[in-house]
């Protein structure tokens, strides 16, 4: 018989990174009772790794911004394909909640008048980010977390959720097994939020720990909520390229926001030769304007490098397929050059990117202030996620909320760096206010324990066959299929083939088979995990088939121009009643007409 | 070339070392000869470990005996024709393989008085600081609570004090919220008596290994020390200051 411990929350918070804990601390001050859970310790999400800052149109260092510029530069980052309501009132409340970290501890880099400090990044038209160093989401998690944890929560760390369970239509539960010791908590609740961020970890070169498998957009997706989105994945143009052992790890914007260059085999900046049309008012003529942009000039526009993540990453590819790449494959980014323009060049590469400078140092012997690092595209980010009602949070399931990464909507077909770090706080603090106030007007509901038993039972399945599968090499395969077939330049025939590839490996996977005991067992939870890649994968690779034309982050080279038609629609998965996965267009959500004239004033 | 790592296996304190063997490349560290052990060898070899970057703090463990993050250290740092023990923290109950159980260190930090700011300088809610005394805190928060500096502690490693003393991490982080520039909150009582700041006899070792090169001892621990002490009361912050912060280490 499988057994179970019980444990009742009010609101229960599935993931602890940014948005989870906002969300948190936001369900806490409703007075209703909250649980927090998450897979690795606390403090330990990816939301720590944000290097280069959190957006908020506060007007600190460039007065002529607004969140009326912000939602715009969001909008034409996304191609207008986001949820416009969500643009907008991301744009609106950014501000007030980063000052409110202020209050909680936060210290952001100050202006010359002890204001909040802020710098440019790509795709925002103004300085916008708020920062420390490059270290902000170290800043943000750890000022989240020491609040959070004295507004009254109870804290399940090192807990892993494998199902979601509901009555009449409702979510009421979810499955957990703690990871140190191997046995299973059912969590009864009466609202849920999901937090649980990316999917990174679908594909072999990402700067994504192993906590990225999608597990919340998988969660929801057998829970009967709507994905949307799905084919939009960010590859960031600068991860490590060298030693091999850290393929992928990110090299903050923060570089390029301080004046860092990018330059291909032959010493030319290549950027300057592919301007997009929709960006070219905004952007510099010439390296000098560049450089003025970036030391705050504010006349000069921004240097090219700067331009949108999905155009700099295809650059890039371009740079190597043609053979103008650097030795390990990337291409040249250098911020030692400011030195030609400013005295004490190096003390202030170390000022302003300290992680990046330690980073660089310690895993590939490079002194970033003299040399110039090696760098290429990595798996970062994915647009797409849980379809969610842009003011409450709530997903197409009844109690089922959805904040941060692993909902959809904010960022369209491309995000803009900063734009996540915001939308963790502001939209983490609205899921949890929409779940309390749910969760009050609710009565609780059993899952049925039958259905809960069912999950324990798959779930140690892969005990009865020790001989089976490698769980590891089944996942390391998926990774290099998704990366090389529903990578950065997609093509329908590869996609068919990843597509019957993904039969496969779903075949093996269960047949996948682990060794050892329940007890803190990697080998068993990557077991576990890979149901939830595998269903993101397939997801990915179905709506990358049905969008044909590029946009943000979708780029197929067999359709390599932008369809206006397909510019006014998202496309949505769900889980059919015949169990199968089933991909449908619907109309871009919240279009205005203040929107569309705001889009038109600054364009 | 192959390498030999002799990795602590068991549960809860009892266990033995095995040795693995593994191919080694350019610029790999260890937690990446971990992860092939684990990939092809020991699928159920527990570690934990997030960002491989060092930002995270998850990797800690013993590598030939000292306290490291997995992540950041480098083979090409090691002697590889001897084996390359990797042992799980002492400091803390042991729960499997290279993982331990540190719950201890976040009911410690609930403890201590949490942030509490000045009421706002502007009307609109917000504050005024300028860049230096930001930068003053700015060392201490950069930890990453890997807790490298609380495993090698004597006080806790080897006397285990941990009811008597909150250990470096949470002086650090006290002494990060008294010198925040917005904070109001008074610490020191707790400091000397629940939090027992006096158990530190400045060996430095904490300093030795923090992987962010916070200096905990002179920039957090004696500052502290001098504050909630009378300089007659403590002999070793009278020693320091005597030979100008230069105390020998183990
Ligand atoms: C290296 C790097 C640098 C970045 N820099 C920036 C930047 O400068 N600015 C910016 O805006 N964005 C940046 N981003 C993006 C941003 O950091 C992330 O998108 C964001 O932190 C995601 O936050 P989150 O709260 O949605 O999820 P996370 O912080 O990832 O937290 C997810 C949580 O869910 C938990 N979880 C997952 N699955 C389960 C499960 N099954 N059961 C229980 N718990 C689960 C995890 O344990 C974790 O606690 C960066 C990302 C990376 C990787
Ligand atoms: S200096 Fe103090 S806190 Fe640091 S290791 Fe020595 S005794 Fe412990
Ligand atoms: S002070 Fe240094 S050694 Fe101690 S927990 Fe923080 S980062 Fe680790
Ligand atoms: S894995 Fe994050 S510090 Fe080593």
């Amino acid at each position: 018989m499988p057994t179970w411990d019980t444990i009742d929350h009010d609101v229960l918070v599935i993931g602890a990174g940014g948005a989870g804990l906002r969300a948190a601390i936001e369900a806490a001050s409703h007075g209703v009772s909250v649980g927090l859970v998450c897979k690795s310790l606390l403090g330990k999400a990816h939301t720590v790794m944000a290097e280069g800052g959190v957006a908020a149109s506060l007007g600190n260092v460039d007065d002529r911004d607004s969140w009326q510029v912000h939602v715009t530069d969001t909008l034409r980052g996304g191609q207008y394909v986001n949820n416009w309501r969500m643009a907008e009132l991301h744009a609106k409340e950014a501000p007030d909640r980063v000052r409110e970290l202020e209050a909680w501890g936060a210290l952001f880099d100050r202006t010359s008048d002890g204001k909040i400090l802020q710098r440019n990044f790509g795709g925002h038209r103004y300085p916008r980010l708020a920062h420390v160093g490059d270290r902000t989401g170290l800043e943000m998690i750890r000022t989240l977390q020491d609040h959070g944890v004295h507004q009254g929560m109870d804290v399940h760390m090192e807990v892993t959720v494998v199902s979601l369970h509901k009555r009449d239509g409702r979510v009421c539960g979810a499955l957990a097994y703690d990871r140190e010791r191997g046995r299973f908590r059912l969590f009864r609740a009466k609202a849920i939020v999901l937090a649980t961020g990316g999917i990174g970890r679908a594909f072999a070169v990402t700067s994504n720990s192993w906590e990225y498998t999608g597990d919340g957009h998988a969660l929801a997706y057998h829970a009967g909520a709507a994905l949307q989105d799905m084919e939009f994945i960010q590859f960031h143009p600068t991860g490590m390229v060298w030693p091999p052992s850290v393929r992928g790890i990110l090299v903050t914007e923060g570089v390029r926001g301080e004046g860092g260059i990018l330059l291909n085999s032959e010493g030319r900046r290549f950027m300057f030769d592919d301007i997009p049309e929709a960006y070219r008012t905004q952007t510099a003529d010439t390296p000098d304007e560049g450089w003025r942009y970036v030391t705050g000039d504010k006349e000069a526009r921004r240097p090219p490098e700067l331009l949108t993540r999905d155009h700099v990453a295809r650059c890039i590819v371009r740079e190597v397929r043609e053979g103008r790449g650097s030795p390990h494959g990337g291409v040249f980014l250098d911020i030692a050059w400011i030195k030609t323009h400013l005295p004490k060049a190096a003390e202030h590469i170390r000022r302003k990117l300290p992680s990046m400078y330690h980073q660089f140092k310690a895993l590939a012997d490079i002194d970033i202030t003299t040399t110039p690092m090696e760098v290429g595209p990595t798996t970062h980010y994915v647009m797409g996620g849980i379809r969610v009602d842009g003011d409450t949070q709530m997903s197409s399931v009844p109690g089922l909320f959805a904040a941060g990464e692993v909902a959809a909507g904010l960022h369209g077909s491309n995000r803009l760096g900063g734009n996540s770090l915001s939308d963790l706080i502001v939209f983490g603090k609205r899921a949890g206010e929409h779940a309390a106030s749910f969760a009050k007007e609710s009565a609780a509901l059993e899952p049925d324990a039958g259905e809960v038993g069912e999950a324990v039972r798959e779930c140690l399945a892969p005990f009865d066959r020790p001989s089976g599968e490698n769980p590891y090499a089944i996942q390391n395969d998926l990774q290099r299929m998704m990366q090389n077939q529903v990578g950065i330049v997609r093509q329908e025939g590869e996609m068919l083939q990843a597509a019957e590839a993904l039969r496969e490996l779903e075949a093996r996977a269960r047949r996948v088979g682990v060794t050892g005991h329940r007890e803190y067992n990697p080998g068993w939870h990557t077991a576990i995990d890979l149901a939830h890649l595998l269903t993101v994968s397939e997801a990915v690779i179905r709506s990358a088939l049905e969008r044909k034309e590029s946009r943000g982050g979708h780029f197929r080279d067999d359709y390599p121009e932008k369809d206006p038609a397909s510019g006014t629609i998202n496309f949505v998965v769900q889980k059919g009643p015949d169990g199968e996965m089933h991909v449908r267009p619907e109309p871009v959500v919240g279009v205005t007409d203040e929107l569309r004239r705001l889009v038109e004033t600054f364009k | 070339m192959e390498a030999t790592f002799r990795i602590w296996r068991g549960a809860l304190g009892s266990g033995t070392f095995a040795d693995y063997r593994t191919e080694t490349s350019d610029g790999m560290v260890v937690l990446d000869a971990v992860h092939d052990i684990q990939a092809t060898q020991a699928p159920d070899l527990a570690v934990r470990w997030n960002c491989k970057a060092g930002k995270c703090g998850s990797c800690s463990a013993e590598v030939n005996g000292r306290p490291r993050l997995m992540c950041m250290t480098r083979l090409s740092d090691l002697d590889l024709s001897k084996p390359v023990t990797i042992e799980p923290m002492q400091a803390f109950p042991h729960s499997r393989d290279l993982v331990t159980d540190v719950s201890w260190n976040f009911r410690v930090k609930h403890q201590i008085k949490p942030f509490t700011p000045r009421t706002p300088d502007a009307a609109d809610g917000t504050w005024r600081m300028q860049q230096e005394d930001v930068d003053r805190v700015q060392e201490f928060r950069k930890c990453i609570e890997c807790f490298l500096c609380q495993d090698v502690c004597h006080v806790l490693r080897d006397h285990h004090l941990h009811e008597e003393f909150v250990g470096p991490r949470y002086l650090v982080y006290t002494s990060a919220l008294e010198m925040h520039p917005l904070d109001t909150q008074e610490r020191r009582d707790e400091l000397r008596k629940a939090h027992g700041i006096g158990y530190c006899n400045i060996t430095k070792c904490c300093t030795t290994v923090c992987p962010e090169g916070i200096q905990i001892t002179d920039n957090a621990i004696i500052p502290m020390k001098e504050r909630v002490m009378d300089h007659a009361f403590d002999p070793i912050v009278k020693l320091v200051g005597l030979m100008t912060g230069k105390v020998a280490g183990p």
